[in-house]
Formats: structure tokens, sequence, C-alpha cells
């Protein structure tokens, strides 16, 4: 039982009837490193999240957190974690202030710590002029945020993130990737789900890319992008007869074959931006006229093409997005 | 890392009770906030009380009491009151299943569950708020039920026994409640579900009919159903008229019966919910 590991998994399966959810999910987390679990719609992120903070038993395989079994374990795992879900998961009527004393509560903290760790959770996540409004009446943003806070309430050592950024803007986005890098430098260990590549790219320093319940890749992003061959440069020529001569100059220019489809013709490239400049001179003095040019960086999508050779889009099965049915939480 | 939270000392009482009152606090300011629900729980029992006073009164004669008309409307209302008493407390069992319903549905259950807080807790804090409502409507409802007439004439400590016999009994019909609310789907059907139960178990009582004017069958299940012994109970303790009771130990002894009943159905119905509360959640 290595205590330096945060998390460690091993063959996790989890089915609901005849769903298999995970499918043999292997996972370790450092203590002090921040993973990144990516992965579509249905593949597996939530559940696994859900069995390390003891909220599903898993079917089959072992789970450790903290050197504690899931299973066998609980309490001890409850103590040392912090989770925030996927959805918002405070209470509505209560102030902001009274949920994160309701939590702290329910730690058995200290009460005049509560107050305290309170105040410093409602300022460093910009809450403190809501924090005596109900909770009803703040923005998505706001409510993540709080729950975030209510998380961090014990000063977890462990921290399990499902989807922290979805449904924020892109101005909020930035504002909880700093809050999470800020965690991690304070030495939080943090497992994250997300299903965008850039995020998992800036906060992660490990990604493990999972599709039907199990690991398909695993490494660091540069390790995944050039796994699926990195950035691709992208033209559309206007005149179709001049394709062939627009491959040849992506040729030259680019580290791979160029692909030709009508008027598209695409190779992978790498130097990002200064190639552009480069492939727009090639072009003109080649006497090629484009109607469209741009570079791709590799996005989640691409990664799934590569890994598994079907759309990340497949996976969005006709199921509401809340797909719990109620009790089945 | 930062210097790691300090922990409170174990309370007296133990952490479970801890935790059920954390989780009471919860659930006691989510009815401030939302006065309407706590205003139309209050209402529902003034408008109860005005009607049977007074387009009811007198039509149902209680046998053994009034000998002229205005007696006997009199005598109706003081047998009446305790029975709204014992059908409001009653259906405070409706709340609970809505309410645990309501808070399977929304995410805060998960975070509860992950907490390393007492098992159990969200239902005792849940059955436990639910019963304190109760004492803010039995004072509105002994406040309009004095102004239309109802006495106490027992004594206070009969009067307080009284108070405490029907809390017991909105605290164990809060844990079947939310025994029923754990089972139903979503909140809309416990809504419907946990009425459903309800309008027999009070109208097949005395609550607003004495018990020897049924059939013969229906007496027995009457005799036995605690709403009836809680009302029966509340009835001598208050000393208002309690009519002719049919031979049956529980209308005998109807305080000990009520309370012996409400120790065996929380006893069950808290097993069965926690039992149920941990499976549902963690499938
Ligand atoms: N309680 C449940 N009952 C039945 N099937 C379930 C249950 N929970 C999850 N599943 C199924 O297990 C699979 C994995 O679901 P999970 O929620 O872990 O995916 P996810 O990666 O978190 O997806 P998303 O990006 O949509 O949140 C899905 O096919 C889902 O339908
Ligand atoms: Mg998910």
């Amino acid at each position: 039982m290595a205590d330096d590991q945060a998390v460690f998994a091993e063959g996790v399966v989890k089915r609901f009837g005849d769903v298999v959810a995970l499918d043999g999910m292997d996972l370790t987390v450092e203590r002090g490193q921040v993973v990144g679990l990516l992965g579509p719609n249905g593949a597996g992120k939530t559940t696994m999240v859900r069995i390390l903070s003891t909220l599903l038993t898993p079917t089959e395989g072992v789970a450790r957190v903290a050197g504690f079994d899931v299973v066998r374990q609980p309490d001890e795992v409850r103590r040392v974690i912090g989770l925030t879900g996927q959805y918002a998961a405070v209470d509505e009527y209560l102030t902001g202030r009274e949920n994160l004393r309701m939590f702290g509560g329910l730690y058995h903290l200290e009460s005049s710590y509560v107050k305290r760790r309170s105040q410093e959770l409602l300022d460093s996540f910009e809450l403190s002029e809501a924090a005596d409004r109900p909770v009803r009446t703040y923005s998505g943003g706001m409510r993540r945020r709080l729950d975030l806070a209510s998380s961090l309430i014990a000063k977890p050592s462990i921290l399990f993130l499902d989807e922290p950024t979805t449904g924020l803007d892109p101005r909020s986005r930035l504002g909880m990737w700093a809050v999470i890098e800020g965690l991690v430098a304070e030495g939080t260990t943090v497992l994250l789900t997300t299903q965008y590549l850039e995020e998992a790219d800036q906060l992660a320093q490990d990604i493990v890319v999972i599709d039907h319940g199990r690991v398909i890749a695993h490494g660091t992003a540069e390790a995944l992008k050039d796994q699926i061959g990195g950035d691709r440069i992208e033209i559309t020529v206007m005149n179709i007869a001049q394709a062939g001569a627009a491959a040849e100059v992506l040729r030259s220019l680019g580290n791979g074959a160029p692909l030709v489809e009508e008027a598209k013709v695409s190779a992978p490239v790498s130097g990002g931006s200064t190639v552009m400049i480069s492939a727009i001179r090639a072009l003109d003095s080649a006497g090629i006229e484009v109607t469209d040019l741009l570079l791709r960086r590799p996005t989640l999508d691409d990664v799934f093409m590569s890994l598994t050779g079907h759309a990340a889009e497949d996976e969005q099965q006709a199921q509401p997005k809340r797909g719990r049915k109620g009790k089945t939480s | 890392m930062s210097s790691a939270a300090p922990m409170q000392g174990r309370p007296i009482l133990g952490w479970a009770i801890h935790d059920g009152l954390v989780v009471a606090r919860r659930n006691l300011i989510q009815s401030i906030r939302v006065p309407e629900s706590l205003f139309f729980s209050l209402v529902q029992p003034v408008i109860f009380v005005l009607l049977f006073a007074y387009v009811f009164g007198g039509a149902i004669p209680i046998p053994g009491d009034g000998a002229t008309q205005e007696d006997a409307a009199a005598a109706y209302r003081n047998y009446l009151m305790p029975g709204i008493f014992g059908q409001t407390v009653a259906f405070a069992a409706a709340a609970s299943t809505v309410g645990i319903a309501e808070d399977m549905r929304k995410g805060l259950i998960d975070r509860f569950r992950a907490l390393p807080m007492s098992h159990g807790a969200v239902l005792t804090g849940r059955t436990f708020a639910d019963a304190a409502r109760q004492i803010l409507v039995l004072a509105v409802l002994s406040i309009t039920g004095l102004v239309v007439g109802w006495r106490i004439t027992g004594g206070v400590l009969n009067a307080i026994y009284a108070y405490l016999l029907l809390l017991l009994f909105a605290y164990t019909v809060a844990w079947i409640g939310a025994t029923i609310g754990l089972s139903m789907p979503n909140p809309e059907t416990a809504s419907t579900a946990g009425l459903a139960w309800l309008f027999p178990l009070t109208f097949l009582s005395n609550a607003f009919v004495p018990i020897s004017s049924m059939p013969a069958w229906l007496q027995t299940f009457a005799a036995f159903n605690p709403v009836s012994t809680l009302v029966l109970a509340t009835r001598e303790l208050f000393g208002n008229p309690t009519g002719i009771q049919p031979d049956y130990w529980p209308l005998q002894n109807p305080v000990i019966y009520t309370v012996l009943a409400c120790a065996v159905l929380i006893t069950i119905f808290a097993t069965l919910s926690v039992r149920k509360f941990g499976r549902t959640t963690s499938k």
C-alpha cells in the first residue's frame, strides 16, 4: 500500500444492469500531481469520480484513495477528500455563508475555524458581496465557485473535480483555472475530468484519455498531441486544378504527407504561426490562389479520431444530460 | 500545504445527533426562506377549523353530550379540535415525503454522502425539522380553536402531555413520509403518493366522527388506528368530550397505545428509510 499514491485504481469495473460504465479502469495519481481525466460524454468520467469519492461501489476491481480502500474504509476516504460534482451541490435556499457553515459543521470542524475559513474562501472566490444572499439568486459561475469553496472548507489534501468549468463563460473559466492552479501550488492533489483537451492541457501534468470505460491513452499533453500529429495547416484553393500544386507546396513546408479532398488541402506542420507566413509566401510565389487558410490545433475530436477511429460525437447517445433518473444518483 | 483544519471535540450527544441537528437547521432555514409554504401549511388547518366549526358543527351528534341544540354545537367544537390536531400532524408527513424526494433529485445529497458525517443524519435532520415546524402549526391551530370556543379543561400538565404526544406523532409520521419519499422516482409523484395514504388513515378514525357510529367491521380498524388513539388521548388530556368508546384495548389505554405505536413505527420506518437511503444513493 503505497501511501505516496493519492489515488490507485486497478481493473475497476462498474455495471449498471446491462450498461458497462467502467470496463477495467486503471488509474494512478501521485501525491501533489494534477491528473486530467479526458473523455467524451458517457465515457465513464463521472462514474470513476463517484467510485473514488465513495458514492458508488465498484462491481469489480480495487480502488484506494490515500491508501484507504473506498469500499472498506469509506469514512477514512471521506475525511481526506473534497468533491465538486458535475452539478452544483449547494443548498438553494441557504446563503453562501450558511452553506459553508453547514458543510463545516458536517465535517465536524471547530466553529470558530469554520467562520474564519468561510470568510477566507468567500473572499478568494469573489463571493463576499453575495455571501449573505440565498444561493437561488446566484449566477451559474457564482454557484460553481461556491460549490468548489464548499469542498475546500476542510482543506482536503485530495480534490476531485468533475467538469469544473462546464457551463461557465470564458472569463469565469479562466477564473476557475486560476483557482485550481492556486490549490495545486499549495500542494493539493487534483483529479479533474473534462471534455476539453485545452483544459486538461492547461491544468494537468498528466492526461488520461478514456472511452467506453477504459483508458485508451495516457501521457502529457505534448505527448498526446504528438501522438496524433500535432497542428495541421488547412487551405482551400480557388481553382481545383491547382490542388495538386498546393499539395506540393505544403509537402515542402510540413512534416508529413498532405491530404487532398477536392479543393481542400491539408498537411501536418510544426512551428505554429510562423509556418503560416511561410505558407502564404510560398503559395503566393507559386501563383496559387486560396480562399481560405487556417492552422488547426488538435481538438478532442482529433484525439478521438486518431485513438479510436470514431468521433467523440458518436458517444452522445440520446440520453438525458442528467442521466440519473431521479433516485439513482 | 497550510496547516490542517482543527476538529471539534466529540459532542456529548454524539455525532449522529450533532449532524442531524446541522441538517435540521438547514431544513428550518429553508422554511423561513419560503414563507409562502409555511403560510399555507398554517392556513389550511385554520380553514378546517372554521369549516367544521361553522358548517358541520352540530350536524354530527356526540353521544352522551349536550342536551340542547346549542350545547350540542359547543360540545362538537370541543370534540372536534383534538380531531383537527390529530389530522393536521398526520398530514405533516406529506411535507417529509416531498422534501426528501426533492433532496434526492438535487446533487446536494451526493455532497452529504461524500462527507465524513453520520449516516442517516440527512433523514433524522429532515424528520426532526418537519416535526419541529408543527410546534408553530399547533400554536396557530390552538389560538384559532380558542377563538371559536374550544376550551382546555384538563389542567396545564395534561395539556403539555397532549401537545408532546401530538409532536411525537408528527415525528413518527415524518419517518413514514420520508420512507415513501425515498421510494418515489420524482418529487411530483411523491407529492401525490405522500397524500394518498393519509386520507383513509385520518378519516377512518375518530377524528371527526365517533367510532361507535361506524359499521362494525370499520370499528376494529378505527380502534387500532393510532390516529384514533392519538385523538382520543388528546381529548382526554385536554378535558374535551370523548363520546362513548367501543370495547377495544387501545381505546381503553389510548396514551400507552399511542406511545407504543409511535415507538414501533419509528423503529420500523427509521430502519427501512436509513437502509433505503444508503441503497438508492449508492447504486
Ligand atoms: N445510475 C446509472 N444507471 C445506468 N446507467 C448509468 C448510470 N450512471 C451512469 N450510467 C451510464 O454509464 C456510462 C458512463 O456514464 P458517466 O456519467 O460516467 O459518463 P461521463 O464520462 O461522466 O459523461 P458526461 O461527459 O456526459 O458527464 C453512460 O453510458 C451512462 O449512461
Ligand atoms: Mg460526467
